[in-house]
């Protein structure tokens, strides 16, 4: 009896390895190795015709580092990352939130429908989503400028803000409000005071959802904007593609991931606050 | 009751955001000018262009191939992962399959091309390409397998064992025809990944192989055509198709991934 039990044992832990080890390795490979080897790469110095000088001539060095310190513009174009991305999450949540109540306050059979038609715009390519936007605003004079950009962003992302919204709307009991309701709250205080603090887990993973591919992304700034709206992800891809200058793009893909990072994180922090109170 | 209207008036203006700028570019490829700037006459002449350019057939191979192997192999690592992910929580496995999905994509992007240029001195080209399709596809098949296992009931795997069902059969002949949905469903999801990427692909593609995708954007880079106006119109189209398929096979797929 025992010689079999181990038998099995040893058999389980044979599949576990089969099954877990292939996607493993594969992004072990693939995603974890690169990752590391961009960290390693924002300490070398850069190759005389592009890519990283060898490392037995040149060595490790700060120098991409002190580059992006010592000049000011690229502290100044991450702010505007930064402001560009809150200011897109923010217009995403006006436009989203009453779209979500309204699925919500929807008959049930309607709004696996309602869901579906926020997700289909999705099923565009991204691309074709910003050339729409190209063809708008060009007869309005507005193409390549700031204006562009915000309403690009805006138009690509809502989705994201949408979803989280309303899966979390969705679970709040109606008893909550009409209790309100009784006890003499109005249409504003019963949104305030009840509606608009629970929701504030799906507000939070929405803009998270947000903000952290709108940090990153050049397509948009680079289609829709003008050259003074370049961003953060327009810096790394000139860095790799155009200027070739590679440590200093994995300096500033490593600055990226670090911004990234702590969004992430004080946003799950500020969802984990609430959960507890 | 004024607030109903209000509500209704606030959500039909956001859907009209989502769905007008798409509507003006399908209504364009049909207009009989070269300007998308004001209706002339009814033309299906920029698909026929279309049709006659090689570039964009051979871009419209490319990707074809690439979406169809890329999601095929994604789907038979990513199923492993969500099972994986749900029977045993290994510890890291979370963390590799999730962050390619969470993080922006150009920080995929690049890091792959200096792996691929640097490290591998690998001439860029469809294998990179394939290489980060599948990186990326993973995460969303996994996600889509684990929400399909985490809603089954376990007592039908119990009565496998008990009625002496070896691990292997329990799996052939119990897991797998229940979590077959969720496979189709994140096979459909990472062809369409596949077939829509540009930032990663721009990054790691070279310039020996484009894709349609990147095709669409050296054109829209120059200048706006009808042309490209007719390849979003087909490509649309296809995607709906798609997610059509999708929603057959895995409904739950679409209120999981909500």
């Amino acid at each position: 009896m025992p010689a079999s039990f181990s038998r099995t044992d040893q058999g389980a832990r044979l599949t576990r390895w089969l099954v877990t080890l292939p996607p493993a390795l594969f992004l072990v490979v693939f995603f974890l190795i690169p990752a590391l080897i961009m960290a390693a790469a924002s300490f070398r110095e850069p190759g005389e015709f592009g890519g990283l000088a060898p490392l037995a001539e040149r060595g490790f060095s700060l120098d991409a580092y002190r580059f992006v310190f010592d000049d000011v513009i690229y502290a100044w174009i991450l702010a505007k990352s930064f402001a560009v991305a809150g200011l897109t999450t923010l217009l995403c949540l006006v436009l989203a939130y009453p779209l979500a109540v309204l699925i919500v306050r929807s008959p049930k059979r309607r709004r696996d429908l309602l869901v579906l038609l926020v997700i289909l715009p999705f099923a565009s390519n991204f691309l074709i989503r910003i050339y729409a936007w190209m063809i708008i605003l060009g007869p309005l004079d507005l193409l390549y400028s700031p204006v562009a950009v915000i309403a690009g962003m805006v138009y690509v992302h809502l989705p994201f803000m949408i979803l989280p919204l309303y899966t979390n709307l969705e679970k709040h009991d109606p008893a909550l409000l009409e209790a309100a309701q009784d006890l003499g709250a109005g249409g504003w205080a019963r949104f305030w005071r009840v509606t608009w603090p629970l929701s504030l887990p799906g507000v939070l993973s929405g803009s998270a959802l947000v903000f952290i591919p709108v940090l990153g992304m050049f397509a948009v700034p680079e289609l829709l904007g003008g050259t003074g709206d370049r961003l953060i992800g327009n810096l790394i891809k000139e860095q790799f593609l155009d200027n070739r200058d590679w440590p200093l793009g994995a300096a500033l893909s490593l600055l990226l991931t670090l911004a990234v990072l702590a969004v992430a994180g004080i946003s799950s922090a500020l969802t984990r606050n609430r959960g507890q109170t | 009751m004024r607030r109903g209207v209000w509500l209704w008036a606030a959500g039909l203006a956001t859907y009209a955001f989502l769905y007008v700028p798409l509507a003006v570019v399908v209504l364009f490829s049909f207009n009989d000018s070269e300007l998308n700037a004001s209706w002339v006459g009814f033309t299906t002449r920029w698909y026929g262009k279309l049709l006659g350019n090689p570039d964009m057939l051979q871009a419209a191979a490319n990707s074809l191939l690439i979406a169809i192997a890329s999601s095929t192999i994604a789907t038979v690592l990513g199923t492993m992962a969500g099972i994986s992910l749900h029977r045993w929580q290994p510890p890291l496995l979370p963390f590799l399959v999730l962050t390619p999905v969470a993080m922006p994509e150009i920080l995929l992007g690049v890091s792959l091309l200096l792996f691929f240029r640097q490290v591998l001195d690998l001439t860029l080209g469809l294998f990179s390409i394939l290489a980060a399709h599948i990186t990326f596809s993973i995460g969303f098949v996994a996600i889509i397998v684990r929400a399909r296992l985490a809603g089954m009931d376990e007592d039908i795997f119990e009565a496998a064992r008990d009625l002496g069902a070896t691990p292997w059969r329990t799996f052939t002949r119990v897991t797998f025809p229940l979590i077959v949905p969720g496979i189709v469903a994140g096979f459909l999801m990472s062809f369409t990944l596949s077939i829509d990427d540009f930032v990663i692909t721009f990054f790691v593609a070279g310039v020996g192989v484009t894709t349609l995708p990147l095709q669409i954007y050296s054109m829209i880079k120059v200048a706006v055509t009808p042309e490209v106006n007719a390849i979003s119109t087909l490509l649309m189209a296809l995607t709906l198709t798609l997610i059509a398929l999708a929603l057959r096979f895995a409904p739950e797929t679409l209120r999981k991934s909500a």
